[in-house]
């Protein structure tokens, strides 16, 4: 396990770039809003998630992969430590995002078609 | 061992038990990566929320793009995402001297690592202004919008769907109400801010402008724009004022959904917070690295650890970034 601590600032300022490129992207596509990606879904009306906003979200997964593997030494880091850092922190999210959209969808639904309105 | 090894002093009994670290980590690194797991989980519950209140009312939540619009020195021009994207940038970079730092910890190079802790720590102070700022802009307003009694909000526009400030249209009355405060009147309750305008001058202003017209929550799924109404049923809608509002508060803002504000305050807050919390830490360190504490130790884990929140600090508002502003 001895490291001979050669220098990665070449490494750094590469993932900075990434970093940097990755967002100003997502700025230009946040401003312009491409009609096409912007007023088209893949999930039909029930996620209302259009193509810009996945995309949205797939850069983010993207520049967070960095941060974390690159930044944060993950890649450094021995295969259990990053299982046991990674696997119960997605399993949850996905698991929470889940019941929460889900259930935030359903209660759209019933302000939408019935008259209640505020009292939950 | 040389990667993880804390203090000369521990050789031999690292964790208690000999030459063991469990997943090859020091004791504290690997509790900061526990702690920022859970951290994180807590970002993803507040983010996680955040997404079902927004499904709840995924017809009537406010486009960000028209909620910050706020460039420094660019009075009255509309700079969507500008602002923020600058504020994510300064914090990338901020994460990518701090990252340099360990760098030079590993090498044993203490003039570096002072120097790009240094600039990590302006960069997390200017980040933190840059926030204190949007706040700013954000509690201020700009437009005013009215809430009526069945609790939606009234936003106005001219005839090209631009947006109309109340201060451009209302009308001044005379029957000013004065703010109760504490020490007037009975019961000793005091009251809020009064708005600059009264629901009557707003509702006289509007009759003496036939060209503004109001613009409700509703979000057009076509042309993902909201709904303008005609004048006539912007009449309509405008008889059911109830409250003008002015900026944002806990209760209610100009923007829209009263949950909007809310997340956001709860949510950029708290990672306000942790920002601020990380410079401090940064700082603590940055003066044991001055005064050669991890010289003595022979090394700058110390340097990594600290290193491990700010990331994380930097990780989560490219999330947030991505779903207060972009989505």
């Amino acid at each position: 396990m001895s490291h001979v601590h050669e220098s990665n600032t070449g490494k750094i300022w590469k993932v900075f770039g990434i970093l940097s490129a990755v967002t100003i992207f997502e700025v230009v596509l946040g401003i312009y809003k491409p009609a096409f990606l912007h007023h088209n879904s893949l999930f039909g009306v029930l996620w209302g998630l259009s193509l810009l906003n996945i995309i949205f979200y797939a850069l983010t997964v993207y520049k967070a992969y960095y941060i974390v593997y690159s930044f944060m030494h993950m890649d450094g880091e021995t295969a259990w430590l990053r299982r046991s850092v990674v696997i119960p922190f997605i399993f949850l999210l996905i698991y929470l995002l889940f019941i929460l959209l889900t259930e935030g969808h359903y209660i759209y639904g019933v302000f939408k078609d019935s008259t209640i309105k505020w009292n939950f | 061992m040389g990667a993880t090894v804390t203090t000369a002093d521990n050789q031999g009994k690292i964790w208690g038990g000999g030459e063991n670290e469990p997943m090859g980590a020091s004791y504290g690194k690997l509790m900061m990566w526990f702690f920022i797991v859970s951290d994180a989980l807590t970002f993803s519950a507040f983010l996680g929320a955040y997404g079902f209140s927004r499904f709840k009312f995924i017809e009537t939540w406010p486009l960000a793009d028209e909620v910050f619009t706020h460039f420094p020195f660019m009075h009255g021009v509309a700079a969507p995402m500008y602002y923020v994207a600058l504020m994510t940038f300064i914090l990338i970079f901020s994460s990518v001297t701090m990252v340099l730092a360990v760098d030079a910890g590993h090498q044993m190079n203490k003039n570096k690592v002072i120097v790009y802790m240094f600039l990590t720590i302006i960069g997390g102070l200017i980040f933190v202004g840059s926030q204190a700022w949007e706040w700013k802009n954000f509690i201020k307003g700009e437009y005013g919008a009215i809430e009526t009694t069945g609790g939606s909000l009234l936003q106005f526009v001219d005839k090209d769907g631009k947006r109309v400030a109340l201060a451009d249209f209302a009308a001044t009355l005379p029957a000013e109400r004065e703010r109760h405060a504490a020490n007037k009147g009975a019961w000793f309750v005091s009251e809020g801010e009064l708005p600059t305008y009264s629901v009557a001058e707003v509702q006289a202003g509007f009759k003496a402008h036939p060209d503004v017209l109001i613009r409700t929550e509703v979000l057009n799924q076509e042309t993902k724009q909201k709904t303008i109404l005609s004048r006539a049923e912007s009449e309509a809608h405008l008889a059911n004022a109830k409250y003008v509002v002015e900026g944002a508060n806990l209760i209610r803002n100009e923007y829209g959904n009263r949950l909007f504000a809310d997340f956001f305050f709860f949510i950029t807050g708290f990672h306000g917070f942790h920002v601020f919390s990380g410079v401090i830490i940064n700082i603590i360190i940055f003066f044991n690295v001055l005064v050669g504490t991890y010289e003595k130790r022979r090394s700058y884990e110390m340097v990594e650890k600290v290193g491990l929140y700010w990331h994380f600090v930097d990780l989560v508002w490219v999330f947030v970034f991505t779903v207060f502003y972009l989505v």
